[in-house]
């Protein structure tokens, strides 16, 4: 990832030193940001940060009874928290230290060569410092996704080691093969067996946390009284918000994963934002045609279907190509909600699988059929004649999920053993916020 | 005293009241209530999900008025609720043992 950092940069400053004739950036071996581009990745980071809460937190605590709406929140909030500790002590260094082409190292425990100090400067630590912030953002929001497929019944003890675990063994993996210079799977390393093109997570974010979602959803079993009681969203407004701080903070983790503020940056601003637009028409319309009226948590899911699926691509697509790919997502995905979660029956509670597993796989498919040189520069897709890229991505795609699927299932059968997935009969019809937390999120008088 | 309880439409409430007024009740209760009788509840469709909701949401009047007025104020309601559609609503009428002004402990009338 460095690598492309530094790539896109040198000629960005180089450029900069003819006219102004300084010499910082020949002092030190490292590259120095020049500070437009520093100011777009710290707001850039900001930006998602805020997509996990408030963002996530309130698109998924409208959509559950208001008996669990802080259970959801806190989810976000604890793992805003909790995986932020565990990246900056080690989770950066397994997902991005050293030279092995499958997993990380531990160079970089407790930031160690990434914060300033003796031996770094300040001005040298800039890169560094600014990419493990960037990532670690990622890091808190996947495993917050899952949240969705367990709503309403996992116990909050077992959800944090989950998360933690999950975040150790399986993203960081997937992080490592998809975007450290020595990824087997990564798109500027010269040697990885399968360069796919993923430009801001479609495997290491949506598909990662999507499959993981499926099984957390079989494994941990339905919810009481699901299909035969309503259980209808208790608050779209909440939801509604939560979507279009999604759509905001969307232009940070896409736009952002330029790691610069450049051309490339400002394709895929416009790309995601077209995206995520027709997402919102596509699944709208289909709602419109096959239910009769269009809702507002269609449109709502419309709009993240398009923007996980333009995910991978945002700098990979031009921005009508985004829309191809918004409207894809957005009546695939309304299919994989409403037709495919009922014809299987399992529970996935707000639909993270049916959104971001689903929605990420097909993004990370479309890429590879319209990567084009236009943005690259020199990767190119099925499209431009590179059919080999669908291989690629397919490898992508299978190696992300198969360990998604596999790790989570390992995980939570170890767990279930130790500690328990679910709460008790009882505290499931009490309301995980007043089991869990000791808290009603609506005191009224 | 009769109590008058009355469940109509939510965008009838300040025709109701404003009529009321009018009668010369000098006050009332109102309560958001749900429930169905011959207006029955609709399908609410979230993503794949469909639901029956069967309790349609109405606004509930509760007000205690002297024997005399109770025919005036079931009239006042009956003429500003009415939509002549299924679901207008119903008035309720009923003896009071006992009210009281709790400020200064009057009974009866006195109270109201």
């Amino acid at each position: 990832m460095k690598k492309r950092l530094l790539g896109r940069t040198v000629v960005l400053l180089s450029s900069l030193l003819l006219l102004t004739n300084t010499t910082y950036a020949q002092e030190t071996e490292e590259i120095v940001l020049d500070s437009g581009n520093i100011a777009w990745m710290l707001t850039s980071s900001a930006l998602v940060l805020m997509m996990t809460a408030p963002g996530l937190a309130l698109f998924y605590g409208g959509l559950v009874r208001k008996k669990n709406i802080l259970s959801v929140m806190m989810q976000c909030v604890f793992l805003m928290g909790m995986m932020t500790v565990v990246w900056g002590v080690c989770g950066y260094s397994f997902a991005f230290g050293g030279e092995n082409p499958y997993v990380g190292n531990f160079d970089h425990l407790f930031l160690k060569g990434v914060m300033p100090s003796a031996e770094l400067s300040m001005d040298a630590s800039v890169d560094g410092m600014i990419f493990a912030v960037f990532q670690g953002m990622f890091f808190i929001i996947t495993p917050a996704l899952i949240c969705g497929a367990f709503a309403e019944r996992m116990k909050f003890s077992t959800m944090c080691v989950y998360s933690l675990l999950w975040g150790i063994f399986v993203y960081c993996p997937i992080a490592h093969w998809v975007w450290a210079d020595s990824g087997w799977l990564c798109e500027w390393n010269e040697k990885a067996s399968f360069p796919a093109l993923d430009f801001a997570g479609g495997t290491v974010v949506h598909i990662s946390s999507g499959m993981s979602a499926l099984v957390c959803s079989i494994l941990i079993g339905k919810r009481l009284g699901f299909g035969q009681e309503p259980m209808p969203p208790h608050n779209l407004t909440y939801t509604c918000i939560g979507a279009a701080l999604l759509w905001v903070g969307w232009f940070g983790f896409n736009a952002g994963s330029a790691l610069a503020a450049n051309a490339l940056a400002v394709n895929a601003f416009v790309a995601t934002h077209m995206a995520a637009a027709a997402g919102v028409v596509a699944w709208s319309v289909a709602e419109w045609i096959q239910h009769g009226r269009p809702s507002v948590l269609g449109g709502c899911s419309g709009a993240v279907a398009g923007l996980v699926c333009i995910t991978p691509a945002a700098g990979a697509v031009n921005p009508m190509q985004g829309i191809l790919l918004g409207l894809a997502a957005g009546y695939v995905c309304f299919l994989a909600c409403t037709k495919l979660k009922n014809t299987f029956g399992y529970d996935d509670s707000l639909d993270a699988f049916g959104v971001h597993g689903v929605g990420g796989t097909l993004g990370a498919l479309l890429v590879g059929v319209f990567a084009t040189k236009d943005i690259t520069g020199e990767r190119y897709g099925w499209l431009e004649g590179n059919a080999w890229q669908m291989v690629n991505q397919s490898v992508s795609i299978l190696a992300a999920a198969a360990l998604g699927i596999v790790g989570s299932f390992i995980i939570l059968k170890v767990l279930d053993a130790v500690m328990g997935l679910r709460v008790t009969q009882d505290e499931e019809l009490q309301g995980l916020d007043l089991t869990q937390h000791g808290e009603e999120g609506y005191i009224f008088l | 005293m009769k109590k008058i309880e009355a469940v109509i439409r939510h965008f009838k409430l300040e025709e109701v009241k404003d009529a009321l007024t009018e009668a010369g009740v000098s006050g009332m209760t109102v309560t958001e209530v749900r429930g169905f009788g011959r207006q029955k509840g609709h399908k609410e469709q979230y993503r794949g999900a469909e639901y029956t909701v069967d309790f349609v949401p109405k606004v509930k009047i509760e007000l205690i008025v002297d024997d005399d007025e109770s025919q005036k104020v079931v009239d006042a309601i009956l003429n500003t609720a009415r939509t002549g559609q299924i679901g207008d609503g119903k008035i309720f009428v009923s003896d009071l043992g006992e009210a009281v002004r709790i400020r200064t402990g009057e009974t009866g009338s006195e109270s109201l």
